[in-house]
């Protein structure tokens, strides 16, 4: 097992206080490795957004301990007065020299638009001190990485979503990081540069090591290119675990909402269905599960949704079945489905 | 006609063209101090207030309010009120010298707003990013804040200079010297018509010509533009100028 990058331990934050306060995040305990690509997903206002912000301390923890590449940036000490422990956090100065090795891009790009896209990498290595030279030249490497490297004088205007964020990934790379933290980058793409960028990261992260932090809502980007993920649900970490774990095995509704988003539900189907909810655990690839119950069988079922998705050649997902009026046939359906492997049936009832 | 020009010049010419001479430095001085002094205080709004980036609610408060005076005082209320003040300062309460406290001191607070509101144009998300790549306040300000706001400045420049040209005017009811002194001392008092209409003439067309420039200014260096038509705009610009002439 590789060594940790990021340690978050009894993590809580929370914004104003007494009966107005707002507990954003409550005991996150997180420990992201060296090299890989770690996934934290929530729906909007699970405090995700948040929980990414502690890590170079864009937000300050109310309490917990933070640690990136083994130095300690939130920690807690008791006070000398009583006993209570407070959290205490690095100074601003080693503040912004770890922050060189943390970098960050975002949903809205951030470039600065009255500067080049050439002079947009330069900008951290500016903040740093790196001279003009040894920077454009640094710069024109990182613009050549990311396939912009013709674009080194355009301006941000003039740039598609696409290319304004790999121009944003070059910039984070200036300093050559340890970790990149992705907040919701892909989120303001359409579906196939979401699918460019996320090549860029995996690709990034093989050659560089750079360790990559994605906070996102959508299960595609995790399943793209997370090894593990942390489910993030009203402030708590639900489920945290390798990407088909969770998949295979979601065991907290946080999760089963987010593996199968709007994923077929009963409530939708007249009073006295009766239904099965089938869920592939990984079998190989799709079996032809309702093809083969109907010739072995003789039974017919009918869809009534169904949210598949195929991980690594294995299957994952559910479906919903409506099982015939007869009982006994319905119960050869539910004996036959029950057999199969890798494949797991619940019955559920639409009480109206 | 040509009689009355020739007439016209050799009795008020040398009249004017001190008047012109004294109004431009007059603004020329107190816009250059007052942007001294206003930048560093819109600047300093910027960054402490509540979600500023080094927020401090006192300083902020006490900043806001002082502006919030500055800005409540009509002009000529506070070019009297503040004479003792000017005459410490520059030694005398009138003339060109005696009207540049009174400017500086009116339009401090008028810049020191215009400064705010041109910084906090810049997205709030560009700043997060510089932060999260460890610059310090003074980067952010230096190579953040005033660079992206700079089309915004520059336009907020203009309205600030057209504000002190107006002032010195009214400084001129009081003995500042320059064209609202003339326009006083020759067309209200004495009656001469056509030195006041020569004087209003004047300011209308420099009021134009420091707005126009500063446009063209604020647009040729924004980058956020299509640079296409933003080459466009600028010449219909200028090509409708022309044509009113």
């Amino acid at each position: 097992m590789s060594e940790s990058i990021i340690q978050i331990q009894h993590l809580t934050k929370t914004f104003g206080d007494g009966e107005t306060a707002v507990h954003a995040l409550e005991d996150i305990n997180l420990d992201i490795r060296q090299g890989e690509i770690f996934g934290i997903i929530g729906l909007s206002g699970a405090g995700k957004s948040t929980l990414v912000r502690c890590m170079n301390l864009l937000e300050r923890p109310t309490s917990g301990t933070v640690i990136v590449d083994g130095q300690q940036l939130s920690w807690m000490e008791k006070q000398a007065d009583n006993k209570d422990e407070k959290v205490v956090f690095i100074s601003e100065r080693e503040l912004r020299l770890v922050r060189r090795s943390i970098t960050m891009i975002f949903q809205s790009f951030n470039l600065l638009m009255q500067r080049t896209v050439l002079k947009n990498v330069c900008f951290p290595m500016e903040l740093s001190g790196v001279t003009a030279a040894k920077a454009k030249k640094r710069a024109l490497e990182l613009l050549e990485i990311v396939g912009l490297r013709d674009k080194a004088g355009a301006y941000p205007a003039q740039l598609s979503g696409g290319q304004k964020q790999r121009v944003a990934i070059a910039r984070a790379l200036a300093t050559d990081p340890k970790v990149l933290l992705c907040d919701e980058a892909t989120s303001a793409l359409d579906p196939t540069t979401t699918a460019s960028i996320l090549a860029l990261l995996k690709d990034l992260n093989q050659k560089l090591g750079v360790t990559v932090v994605v906070i996102t809502h959508q299960m595609s980007v995790i399943e793209e290119i997370c090894s593990r993920v942390a489910i993030l649900d009203g402030g708590v970490i639900a489920e945290q675990g390798k990407v088909e774990d969770i998949f295979s095995n979601p065991s907290t509704d946080a999760a089963r909402r987010l593996v199968y988003p709007g994923g077929a539900s009963v409530a939708q189907y007249p009073a006295g269905t009766r239904a099965v909810r089938v869920a592939f655990n990984g079998g190989t690839a799709y079996q032809p599960l309702i093809a083969s119950l109907a010739i072995d069988c003789g039974v017919k079922v009918n869809i009534l949704g169904a949210d598949t998705r195929d991980i690594d050649g294995k299957a994952f997902g559910t479906m919903l079945l409506g099982l015939p009026d007869d009982p006994n046939e319905a119960a050869k359906a539910l004996a036959y489905i029950r057999a199969q492997h890798n494949v797991s049936a619940e019955e559920v009832e639409y009480h109206g | 006609m040509a009689e009355f020009i020739t007439t016209f010049w050799a009795e008020y010419g040398s009249i004017l063209l001190t008047g012109i001479r004294d109004t431009f430095i007059m603004v020329g001085i107190s816009t250059l101090f007052a942007y001294l002094l206003g930048l560093p205080l819109g600047v300093a709004l910027i960054l402490t207030q509540p979600h500023g980036i080094r927020p401090n609610h006192l300083l902020y408060r006490l900043l806001d309010w002082i502006v919030n005076v500055g800005r409540s005082l009509p002009f000529i209320i506070l070019m009297i009120a503040i004479m003792p003040l000017t005459k410490l300062i520059v030694g005398t309460k009138i003339g060109v010298k005696g009207a540049i406290v009174p400017l500086v001191v009116s339009a401090t607070p008028f810049i020191a707003r215009m400064v705010e509101t041109a910084l906090s144009e810049v997205d709030a998300g560009v700043i997060e990013a510089a932060q999260s790549m460890g610059a310090s306040t003074f980067q952010i300000v230096w190579k953040v804040y005033l660079p992206e706001a700079k089309p915004s400045l520059v336009l907020g420049g203009a309205i600030s200079i057209v504000t002190i040209l107006a002032y010195t005017a009214m400084a001129g009811t009081v003995g500042a010297g320059g064209l609202g002194d003339i326009a006083i001392q020759y067309g209200h008092n004495r009656g001469i018509l056509s030195v006041l209409w020569v004087t209003v003439i004047f300011l209308i067309i420099l009021v134009q010509a420091i707005q126009l420039l500063f446009n063209w200014a604020a647009r040729s260096i924004d980058k956020r533009l299509d640079q296409s038509a933003k080459g466009h705009k600028a010449f219909d610009l200028l090509a409708r100028f022309a044509h009113t002439k």
